[in-house]
């Protein structure tokens, strides 16, 4: 078993599922139930067979794992290597978990090109799965950009109404920080004379250059969380993109902002990271409370649910750059939570989306006389939204909290105000969905959760709850990894520091 | 035993909620509450190994949870008498109105919902006050509080009942906010959140050396605190957290409009235990508290300002809820001055006798209205006594206990003589800056107590009837179901303070030689300061001051009676007199007007500032919009405006990945 290439296996299964759905020619009835089961069937078999990366992983080893490496392009030093480490592995094991039920909430609700929909779908898996696997800069940059591309498609192509305008707004954020990085990345190997992850994780940059590389990390990785100012792309892409669009994005794409922080900024540049400490965290609660208040204004469930989702991300910036124990695990964690939560809140969504075709706030109100299994497990997830104990939602929460507190107490103080807010609109919005009395003429018929809504919905009800009482089983994984982190992040600084000291 | 305890509400709340709809309601009432009963008795139990000196406090491990880093908490119960108080409390209460509510909601279609509910807040309050750490007893803090949020809003076709049920769930998101920064204030303090490492450092803390004061060792807001100012800092932010549970003035505007659920909840949570958790909080921290004397001293005067503000709105309520609902806020006033003078065995005294009482009180209530015809307003009462004597007498029997009827000097009386008269006679000894101030606070409203309690009395039952002769002619006595358990309650709110008074607060203490009932009892559960002297004065008191609740309370009660029995036109016309006092009193001192505009009106107004203005105008106008503004300019011309120009952009980007490559090729070979 250790000598199977299995985080290849687990990247390109997808890409095969959609070799074989290409090969579906037909555009019949038959057809297109073949397409739909070849794609659940593809991402179902992807997250078992990557259940085995779990498995196999050792949580005692703080590097990389189950290595891969060829040799790609010989010339540039460029290799195809693959491998995970204890930050990392668990984004792939997340990505593959949401992917069936992606796949479930386009069941009916896509019926236009719906071939090249899941082609488009099964290949985002594999550039996913590729970003949070690659451990050659220029394989992650491919996976990293590329993986935009059938994202600009799906809000492209199956979006709502505006989704040209989202998609081009998604374009432009997303060029701006990709051309920076780029950069970035040639000087890098102007450097150092290598694309190699972890070679460059040993390197050791000047504090000048830490400066400016980890300016153009930040601008591609900012944009992707998303941080404020540089937010607005994804309200507008959320509410135009179909829902399974809005799960992956929320529940991966903004994943990948995070994980390159983790990966990059802060082992490969960490005297500039501690340098822009403060920078970070005045964005993070910028965000924090802006993003919160505006969410409580919102007339749109999407609109509403992608500005909570900023507030989330905001957080996961927070402890990260807070750079302890606490702050950079609860953030891994939150990252892991929130693609959990706010997968599930856009499943939710599209339940009563697919059922009324709007999103407007307004048009609904008392579904709970209907819909009582729709109306917990809707509960469920906005409590976790909220943070509350016991759900997976806390967990992060609370760490990076106190990852902050020790860091900064102003950062904790103002960012503990997100705790109130959160609660604000997340009850409001309950409240006016799901709460009153049933008076709309429309909605009296609506049904309440069919079989595949359960399969949707009640996994994901049982992993939240279960995550929030047990985290133990993701810290284990996360912990040698993240110390490893802290203690070379440490003892990068006290270099520094002891050098000017002399 | 004490996973049962804990365990089996979670079981019940299980059961009903997922198979309500299968099992039906009658067997889902029957099996939370048998099941409540059940972790009742075992309660009592636990407490009377206590009572009896059998047990020793004790820790049961149930399973890690948090561990990251030198942060670790693991699920786990730490019981020890101040815990088997509470496990009694929450347990009988939860018990008895589990058994009343299938009387009292019988009409209603969700019942097993309801009772589900039930049994996830005992769930929620057990975890609460059996948590061995902070971020355990966190858990059951909001626990209680999405539990109370589903209660209040049970009614979700109700737009009052849901905006209450908001209400509750945001303003105690606001205490919490202090709460959960108090805890990483702690951590950061102690390294840990355990109880146990709390508090056996805070004891062998040293304050007053030149260590302890000069060393400036933590940050808190760009200030650097020694460790005495630190503490203080956390421990207020702690009480903030109390203050949000316990409805404490300035956080107290949701416990009233909590009144909109149905009333055996409101006996449930908002009287009996969910609010006395912020009590619990400063009592099982008062080994921290008791280092700090500003912290203590803010404690007593935040419990006597409430103490007072509520009597005064009690006054002139006329929601029979209401004036319960006040009355409630006003007694946890009580509770925290007595905590702040360091009477922490007569602050839980006055929970444990207050649980029985205001249970009572509230369920009695709930007798009267389900007699009424779901009619609240005491305006359009009267008369009842003769209707429903068994519900008179039990209210009767429940203001009593409240007004604390009994005789100065003797152990003669109720349950809420022997504790409330022990928070006044503390206060009136107590050290700090604001004992003085609480105990006058406490004492007038004590005169309040007395003469809304009684006002209570008279408008529902004395008098002619007000109602409707429909409603009258529908006035029925309740069945057994609710009536066992008030009878139940009255007995504990009549004797609990006779039998338990000596353990709860000691009967002879005197100066170097505390009474030994009081120490075995709570066995360092309560911890007292070196320089706690409270015990040992506060049986040393004035006549005047022993006898002042006695003489308020019959003053309360002569001045209900004229205004109510005697002249009943003399409360309009007063009234009348003094229109703006009256006015400001029954609109609650206006605090949910002010907290509208200086909160929620800002609140939005930057919402709507930040994303109409900020995204909209600003961000957007001059990022993504001026730029694509642009590039549409361009590509208008060039690309007809449809899907397809996507692949165009993905093409340039491959094209982008496809030159780097080339680059790197190039470079390399070179």
């Amino acid at each position: 078993m250790s000598n199977l290439p299995i985080l290849s296996i687990v990247t390109f299964l997808p890409l095969f599922g959609a070799l074989i759905t290409f090969l579906i020619w037909e555009d019949s009835e038959v057809a297109r139930r073949n397409v739909r089961y070849v794609a659940l069937f593809t991402t179902v078999i992807t997250f078992i067979v990557s259940l085995g990366i779990w498995v196999n992983f050792d949580n005692s080893q703080s590097g990389f794992q189950m290595v891969e490496k060829v040799e790609w392009i010989r010339e540039g030093g460029i290799s195809y290597h693959m491998g995970v480490d204890g930050i990392s592995m668990l984004f792939i094991i997340l990505t593959t978990f949401l992917m069936p039920f992606c796949i479930l909430a386009s069941w009916e609700s896509v019926t236009n090109r719906l071939r090249e929909y899941m082609i488009a779908f099964l290949i985002l898996e594999t550039l996913m799965i590729g970003v949070f696997a690659a451990l050659d800069i220029v394989l992650f940059y491919v996976f990293f950009e590329a993986g935009l591309i059938p994202m600009f498609l799906i809000i492209g192509v199956w979006g709502g109404a505006r989704r040209v305008y989202a998609s081009l707004k998604f374009f432009l954020y997303t060029l701006l920080g990709s051309v920076l990085m780029l950069l970035a990345i040639m000087a890098m190997y102007w450097h150092s004379g290598t694309t190699d992850i972890p070679t460059l994780l040993a390197h050791e940059f000047s504090a000048d250059m830490q400066f400016w590389l980890w300016l153009a990390f930040f601008a591609s990785f900012a944009v992707k969380m998303p941080m404020w100012p540089v937010h607005t792309w994804l309200p507008d892409a959320h509410v135009e993109a179909p829902t399974a669009g809005s799960v992956i994005l929320a529940g991966i794409l903004l994943k990948m902002g995070g994980y390159g922080f983790l990966r990059f900024s802060l082992p490969m540049f960490p005297l500039a990271s501690a340098d822009m400490q403060n920078f970070v965290f005045v964005l993070s609660v910028i965000a924090i409370v802006y993003t919160s208040l505006v969410a409580l204004m919102q007339e749109d469930i999407k609109k509403l649910i992608a500005y909570s989702s900023v507030a989330h991300m905001g957080y996961v910036t927070m402890g990260i750059f807070a750079a302890n124990a606490q702050g950079v695990q609860g953030a891994i964690f939150q990252m892991l939570a929130h693609g959990l939560v706010s997968g599930a809140l856009f499943l939710c969504v599209g339940v009563v989306y697919d059922r009324m075709h709007t999103r407007d706030i307004a048009a609904y109100g008392g579904l709970v006389n209907n819909m009582p299994k729709y109306a917990v497990a809707f509960l469920i997830f906005t409590m976790a939204n909220v943070g509350l104990p016991g759900t997976a939602g806390f967990v992060g929460e609370f760490l990076t909290l106190l990852g902050a507190f020790q860091a900064n107490t102003w950062v904790a103080l103002v960012a503990t105000l997100g705790v109130i807010l959160s609660a604000a609109y997340a009850l409001w919005l309950y409240r006016r969905v799901v709460f009153g009395a049933l008076d709309k003429e429309a909605l009296k018929s609506m049904l309440d959760l069919n079989t595949r809504e359960k399969c949707i919905l009640y996994p994901l009800v049982f992993f939240v709850i279960l995550y929030g009482v047990y985290p133990g089983p993701i810290f284990d994984v996360t912990q040698a990894s993240v110390d490893a982190l802290l203690v070379d992040y440490n003892s990068s600084i006290a270099k520094s520091v002891a050098a000017a000291g002399q | 035993m004490l996973h049962l305890i804990v365990f089996l509400p979670l079981a019940g709340f299980l059961i009903a909620g997922l198979f309500g709809s299968q099992i039906g309601h009658k067997a889902s009432e029957v099996l939370t509450s048998s099941l409540m009963v059940v972790a009742a008795l075992l309660s009592w139990a636990v407490f009377f190994g206590f009572w009896l000196g059998d047990t020793q406090a004790f820790t049961v491990e149930v399973a890690r949870w948090i561990n990251v880093g030198n942060f670790a908490v693991d699920w786990a119960f730490r019981v020890d008498t101040l815990t088997a108080v509470m496990l009694v409390v929450v347990n009988s209460v939860s018990a008895l109105v589990h058994i009343y509510s299938i009387g009292y909601m019988h009409h209603d279609e969700h019942r097993s919902r309801f009772f589900a509910y039930l049994s996830l807040f005992t769930f929620a309050m057990l975890m609460l006050v059996t948590s061995d750490n902070l971020i355990q007893m966190f858990f059951g803090w909001e626990g209680v509080g999405l539990a109370s949020y589903l209660l209040i809003g049970f009614w979700f076709k109700k737009p009052s009942a849901n905006a209450a049920a908001m209400k509750a769930f945001i303003v105690n998101r606001v205490g919490d906010f202090g709460f959960a920064l108090g805890i990483f204030g702690v951590f950061v303090f102690f390294d840990s959140v355990n109880f146990d490492v709390i508090f056996a450092n805070a004891a062998s803390l040293d304050l007053t050396s030149a260590a302890g004061t000069d060393a400036a060792s933590f940050q808190f807001l760009g200030y650097a605190l020694d460790k005495q100012s630190f503490l203080t800092v956390i421990c207020l932010l702690l009480f903030m957290g109390a203050m949000g549970k316990s409805a404490q003035f300035l956080l107290h505007t949701w416990l009233p409009d909590a009144m909109e659920g149905p009333t055996p909840v409101s006996a449930l949570i908002h009287a009996a235990t969910m609010v006395t958790a912020g009590v619990f909080l400063v009592a099982r921290m008062s080994p921290l508290f008791e280092l700090s004397t500003t912290a203590l001293t803010f404690v007593t005067l935040v419990g006597g300002t409430t103490a007072f503000f509520a009597a005064t709105v009690g006054l002139v309520q006329n929601d029979i809820k209401r004036v319960i609902a006040y009355s409630t806020c006003s007694q946890l006033g009580y509770m925290f001055a007595a905590l702040g003078v360091g009477a922490y065995g007569a602050g839980i005294f006055h929970l444990f006798t207050h649980a029985f009482f205001k249970a009572l009180l509230f369920l009695g209530a709930g007798a009267v209205i389900h007699a009424v015809s779901n009619e609240q307003d005491m305006r359009r009462m009267g008369g009842l006594r003769k209707h429903i004597p068994r519900t008179y007498w039990m209210m009767i029997i429940g203001t009593v206990a409240l007004t604390g009827l009994g005789i100065p000097g003797t152990v003669i009386g109720t349950a809420g003589f022997f504790s409330k008269d022990a928070i006044i006679e503390s206060l009136y000894v107590g050290q700090n800056a604001f004992a003085g101030y609480a105990f006058w606070m406490t004492v007038i409203a004590a005169l309040f107590t007395s003469f809304y309690s009684w006002r209570l009395i008279f408008l529902t039952f004395h008098g002619k009837p007000r109602a409707s002769a429909d409603v009258m002619s529908h006035v029925h006595e309740s069945p057994n179901v609710m009536l066992v358990p008030l009878y139940l309650l009255a007995v504990g709110a009549l004797i609990a303070g006779l039998v338990f008074h000596t353990n709860f607060i000691g009967s002879h203490h005197e100066v170097g030689n505390i009474d030994p009932h009081y120490l075995e009892f709570w066995d360092q559960s309560l911890f007292l300061g070196a320089d706690n002297k409270i015990l040992e004065q506060f049986h040393e008191v004035p006549k005047l001051v022993k006898w002042s609740p006695f003489i308020m309370m019959v003053l309360g009660f002569v001045l209900a009676y004229i205004f109510y029995i005697r002249t009943p036109s003399l409360p309009g016309e007063l009234a009348k007199q003094h229109q703006g006092l009256y006015k400001f009193l029954l609109n609650k001192w206006y605090f949910d007007e002010l907290y509208h505009y200086v909160f929620i009106v800002p609140a939005m107004w930057l919402g709507k500032l930040f994303w109409k203005q900020g995204d909209g105008r600003i961000i957007d106008g001059f990022g993504p919009n001026g730029v694509s503004a642009r590039v549409l300019d361009i590509t208008r011309g060039v690309v007809r405006l449809q899907s397809g120009y996507l692949y165009h952009y993905a093409f340039v980007m491959l094209i982008g990945v496809a030159a780097l490559i080339t680059y790197m090729m190039f470079t390399g070979a070179s």
